[in-house]
C-alpha cells in the first residue's frame, strides 16, 4: 500500500481495506529497510505518528482532505516539540516552541507527520550536499545526488517513504528534485501558502510546496494549504479555486508556449528530446503549440543570485548565538559569541551566501549590484506577463541535465547554481511551476517537464499536468531499491 | 573581476565571520568568479525601470489591531543557550 497515490489511499481507509495505524505502520517500515541508504529522513517521529493514526482510526470519520494520511515535511518546516534543524549546526539542536502555520492546516485537514527530510543547509543549494547532516541519495542510482536543495522530500517520495512531502522552492528547490528524482514537484506563485514558521532563505522569493506521486495529488494537497494567512501578511486575499475542477484529460482550446531560450545551451540533448516528445503528445490531446521568447533569461542566473544572497544575508543575520541555537564556548565578550557563533555554527554555502549578500548590499555596490538586479528582475516579471497573453501556459525542461553524480559540482559554486537556470526565472517573476515526470536517459536516470504559468493560475499547471500524466506511464515507474 | 585578501576581509567582519587563511582564499576566488558573472547585468538598459522587491503588488497590508492571547514568551525566552536572569537573557559584557 505505500506505492498508493493520497486519492488512492483515501479510498482505502474509507473502504476499510486498511487502517491509518497499518498505513503509518508500513511507511515507518518502509523507512526502516530504505532510509541507510538514501538518508532522506534526518528526524522519524515514529511514535507520535502511531500515535496521531490510532487516534484517527478510532474517531473513524475519514471525509477529511487528507485524513490519515502520512507525510513529511522539510527540516525547515517548524514542528512545535520537534526537532527543526535547517540541516545546519546552528540550529543542530533547535526545537521550535509553535508549529508552522501551513502546517497545522495540514494537521486540521487530518494528515500524519511521520518525520523530517534533509536539505541543503538552510535551503542553499541544488544537491542536498549542503546538508550539515550529509547527502540525501537519489533513488534511481544511489550514486548521483537526489538535487535540492529538497533532497529529502523528493527521494522520500519517489522511494515511497511517504504518501507526499512538503518542500519549499526559492530558485528551483521543488521542481529540480522532482525532476531528479521522477516525482511531481510544485513551486506555488509567491505568496499563495503563508510562510509563517518556515526558516526563511530570501523572503521575496520563498515558496512553500508540495511533492507527490500524482498532479491529482498536488491539486489536492495545495486545496489544504492555500490561501490568506493573518500570520503571513505576503499572502494576499485572492479566493483559492477548487483546483479538482481543472482535472481534465484533454488540452482542447489551450494554447501552450515553448520558449526557445529553455531548448539552448547548456540544455542536455536527451533531456529537451524527452520534452519536445512530451510536447507530441500534449499537441494529441488537443493543445496548440506556438513558439515563444523571452529574452531575459540569460541574466536569471546572476539577477536571481544578487537578489538572493542578499536577502539570504539579512535573514542569516539573526543567528547571533544569543536567542537560540549554536553558541561558542569561546567568547569573552559580546562581539566574539556572534562572530565564533556564526563561524562554527554555518557551513561554506551559508558563508558565501552571507559575504555575497553584505558585498551586494554595501555602500558602493549597492546601485552596482542589488538595485541593478532589481531592476532586471522588474523587466523579467513584465516579459512573462507578455507571453502569457499569447498562451495559457509554458512547457520547457525542468533541469538542464539529469542527476549528477554526487561530488561532481562541490567545489565550483558557480557551476552548481547553473543547476537552477531553467527554475530561477519562474521565482524572479513570482509565478508558479510544476515539474511532471517526462522520461528517463539511457543511463536510466529521470528526466522532468516543467509547466510554468502567471501568478495564481495553479489551476493551468493541474489542467496541463493531469491531461499529459494520463496520456503518459512515466510517473508509474518505480526505481528499484 | 578580482577581490582583494583585504576586501575579503573587510566583508568577513561586516558580516559578522572569521575566515582562515585558507578561507580567504578559498572564498576570495569563488566570490569573484561569482561576481564576475553578475557583471553581465550592465549590458540590460535598465535606465527606464523600477527595481521591484514586491513582486505581486502587495502595499500596505494592515490587519485589525486586537490584543490576543501568546503564551510564547516563556517558551521563546528558554531556547536560548545563555543564563536567563528576571525574565531576560544575561549576555557577557560588551567590552
Amino acid at each position: 500500500m505505500i506505492d498508493l497515490s493520497i486519492s488512492q489511499a483515501k479510498a482505502g481507509l474509507k473502504e476499510k481495506k486498511f487502517s491509518a495505524t497499518e498505513l503509518t505502520q508500513a511507511y515507518l517500515d518502509r523507512i526502516k529497510a530504505t532510509d541507510d541508504k538514501l538518508h532522506s529522513y534526518i528526524t522519524i517521529t515514529a511514535d507520535q505518528a502511531l500515535e496521531q493514526a490510532k487516534k484517527i482510526d478510532k474517531k473513524g470519520d475519514f471525509s477529511g482532505l487528507l485524513t490519515g494520511i502520512p507525510m513529511n515535511l522539510k527540516d525547515v518546516v517548524c514542528t512545535a516539540g520537534i526537532k527543526t534543524t535547517a540541516c545546519s549546526k546552528i540550529l543542530e539542536d533547535f526545537v521550535p516552541p509553535y508549529n508552522a502555520h501551513m502546517y497545522d492546516r495540514l494537521l486540521a485537514a487530518g494528515s500524519i507527520l511521520l518525520g523530517k527530510t534533509n536539505t541543503d543547509e538552510f535551503t542553499m543549494g541544488s544537491s542536498s550536499e549542503n546538508s550539515y547532516f550529509g547527502v540525501t541519495k537519489n533513488p534511481w542510482n544511489t550514486e548521483y545526488v537526489s538535487g535540492g536543495s529538497s533532497g529529502g522530500p523528493a527521494a522520500s517520495v519517489a522511494a515511497d517513504q511517504c504518501t507526499f512531502s512538503i518542500g519549499t522552492d526559492t530558485g528551483g528547490s521543488i521542481r529540480q528534485p522532482a525532476s531528479l528524482c521522477s516525482t511531481v514537484g510544485l513551486k506555488v506563485t509567491y505568496g499563495r501558502v503563508p510562510r509563517h514558521g518556515c526558516i526563511s532563505y530570501a523572503s521575496s522569493f520563498d515558496t512553500i510546496g508540495p511533492f507527490t506521486k500524482t498532479v491529482e495529488d498536488a491539486a489536492l494537497v495545495l486545496q489544504a494549504i492555500a490561501g490568506r494567512s493573518e500570520k503571513d501578511a505576503t499572502t494576499p486575499d485572492i479566493p483559492v479555486p477548487d483546483y479538482s475542477s481543472f482535472l481534465k484529460e484533454n488540452l482542447t482550446g489551450l494554447t501552450l508556449g515553448l520558449p526557445k531560450e529553455y531548448f539552448g545551451q547548456g540544455v542536455d540533448k536527451e533531456v529537451s528530446g524527452a520534452v519536445m516528445e512530451s510536447v507530441e503528445v500534449m499537441k494529441k490531446l488537443g493543445a496548440n503549440i506556438i513558439e515563444v521568447s523571452l529574452p531575459l533569461t540569460k541574466y536569471a542566473i546572476p539577477t536571481y543570485y544578487i537578489l538572493v544572497k542578499s536577502e539570504g544575508s539579512t535573514n542569516m543575520a539573526r543567528y547571533d548565538g544569543i536567542k537560540y541555537g549554536h553558541t561558542t564556548d569561546d567568547a569573552k565578550e559580546l562581539q566574539e559569541i556572534y562572530i565564533k557563533s556564526r563561524s562554527e555554527g554555518f557551513g561554506d554555502e551559508v558563508k558565501r551566501t552571507i559575504m555575497l549578500g553584505t558585498y551586494s548590499l554595501s555602500a558602493g555596490y549597492y546601485d552596482a549590484f542589488y538595485l541593478k538586479a532589481a531592476k532586471v528582475r522588474a523587466m523579467m516579471k513584465k516579459e512573462f506577463e507578455d507571453v502569457f497573453e499569447k498562451c495559457d501556459a509554458l512547457i520547457t525542461p525542468t533541469a538542464p541535465t539529469t542527476a549528477f553524480k554526487i561530488g561532481e559540482k562541490a567545489d565550483d559554486p558557480l557551476a552548481m547554481y547553473m543547476c537552477d537556470i531553467l527554475t530561477t526565472p519562474i521565482n524572479l517573476a513570482g509565478i508558479c511551476g510544476m515539474s511532471v515526470p517526462a522520461g528517463f536517459s539511457k543511463l536510466g536516470l529521470p528526466i522532468g517537464m516543467q509547466i510554468v504559468a502567471g501568478q495564481f493560475k495553479e489551476g493551468n499547471l493541474f489542467h496541463v499536468g493531469h491531461a499529459f500524466e494520463k496520456a503518459t506511464e512515466w510517473h508509474k515507474k518505480k526505481p528499484a531499491l | 573581476m578580482k577581490l582583494t585578501s583585504d576586501e575579503v576581509k573587510h566583508i568577513a567582519k561586516l558580516a559578522r565571520l572569521e575566515l582562515s587563511e585558507e578561507e580567504i582564499n578559498k572564498f576570495g576566488e569563488q566570490l569573484s568568479d561569482i561576481l564576475g558573472n553578475a557583471k553581465m547585468l550592465e549590458e540590460v538598459d535598465t535606465s527606464k525601470v523600477e527595481p521591484i522587491a514586491q513582486i505581486t503588488g502587495l502595499r500596505n497590508v494592515t490587519f485589525a489591531d486586537k490584543a490576543e492571547p501568546c503564551d510564547l514568551a516563556d517558551k521563546l525566552l528558554e531556547q536560548s543557550p545563555m543564563p536567563i536572569q528576571d525574565h531576560m537573557i544575561k549576555v557577557k559584557n560588551v567590552f
